[in-house]
């Protein structure tokens, strides 16, 4: 019985082990989205491509579509740029896309000259959508279902890896759910 | 020869008070108000900057939820519903007391779990301690006599 005691700081530093070896290589940056089941928050806020056109959460209705938040003043948002073309030529992807905290022109020039993933892009010059939606770093991509509901959230650039890893699987469950 | 070295020393008293100007300034009609803003502020988190709280973070959204705070104070809000808010788009995260429920029971419970451990070890040792003065490891008589004799330096008895 005594010699057992004997093996309880053993036990109790291979439990610690275990607890911190589980967390190694998780980032305590990448937070779950407080909206994940939630629908997209209210917002009408106007069309980049045109100030006179109003768009609200009507517009993620009945089809699945990634919301991709970025500025021209974000660099790791012209990183994942090419990769969302690539996504919205390729694999034909509905992406749209939140202007967040920029500036219209500057944004418009951007699409100009890197090419525009975007199906409809929402003008967020102010953050309002983004604070709504707790967006804290762009670059910030969204899993959108066809009923408008918030599903996946993924902090950081969007790469190929992410792609097959996070979105994609994702996208197909949600797109069968039609 | 004076005037510079009286102007040199006033830039160096007043320059960084000049330049050191706060990022945004918020009015409140009371003290109270103030110091309440000030608390609320202080115990959420920076989603951002992580271990920072948004009253000492710079980061833009620090900036943005001071403001939203700010607002929803202004319109009356208590401090519960401004913080839900918060929770509502940021997640619990942001919360530096979390609240206690199932999932944060065992984080609460935890200081008290340790106590009791503690108290349960010193309650072991302290009761194994009297059960052997019982059980007799105490010195019988005739080895009590031994013993002093072996310390009055009389070494005929030492047994090696």
């Amino acid at each position: 019985m005594k010699r057992m005691f004997l093996f309880i700081p053993v036990v109790l530093a291979a439990v610690l082990g275990v607890v911190l070896f589980a967390g190694i290589g998780k980032d305590p940056n990448k937070l779950e989205s407080a909206l994940i089941g939630k629908p997209v928050p209210e917002f009408l806020l106007t069309d980049l491509h045109d100030e006179g056109r109003e768009l609200d959460p009507e517009l993620f209705k009945g089809q699945v579509s990634l919301l991709n938040v970025w500025g021209t003043w974000c660099p790791a948002c012209r990183d994942e740029h090419d990769d969302l073309v690539w996504l919205a030529e390729e694999k034909g992807i509905r992406i749209v896309g939140l202007n967040y905290k920029d500036n219209r022109d500057d944004a418009l020039d951007w699409l100009d000259k890197l090419g525009d993933p975007y199906q409809v892009s929402i003008y967020d010059p102010r953050g309002r959508l983004g604070f709504d939606l707790g967006v804290y770093g762009a670059p910030e991509t969204y899993v959108i279902d066809a009923e408008g509901i918030v599903r996946h959230r993924h902090v950081g650039v969007v790469n190929e890896k992410v792609w097959e890893q996070d979105l994609e699987p994702l996208i197909e469950q949600y797109r069968e759910k039609i | 020869m004076l005037r510079p070295v009286l102007i040199a020393f006033f830039l160096m008293m007043y320059g960084p008070a000049v330049t050191a100007e706060p990022s945004d300034v918020y009015s409140f009609d009371t003290q109270q108000e103030e110091q309440r803003f000030h608390n609320l502020i202080s115990e959420l988190r920076c989603p951002k900057c992580q271990n920072q709280n948004i009253a000492d973070s710079n980061a833009p959204i620090s900036k943005d939820m001071r403001d939203e705070a700010y607002q929803m104070m202004s319109d009356g809000a208590s401090d519960e519903e401004i913080v839900g808010a918060l929770v509502a788009r940021f997640g619990e995260f942001v919360r530096y007391k979390p609240q206690v429920e199932r999932r944060t029971l065992l984080l609460w419970a935890t200081p008290v779990i340790a106590v009791l451990i503690g108290l349960l070890v010193v309650a072991g040792i302290v009761i194994r301690a009297r059960r052997n003065d019982e059980t007799g490891t105490a010195l019988t008589d005739e080895e009590r006599e031994r013993a002093s004799r072996i310390l009055a330096g009389d070494s005929s008895d030492r047994t090696s």
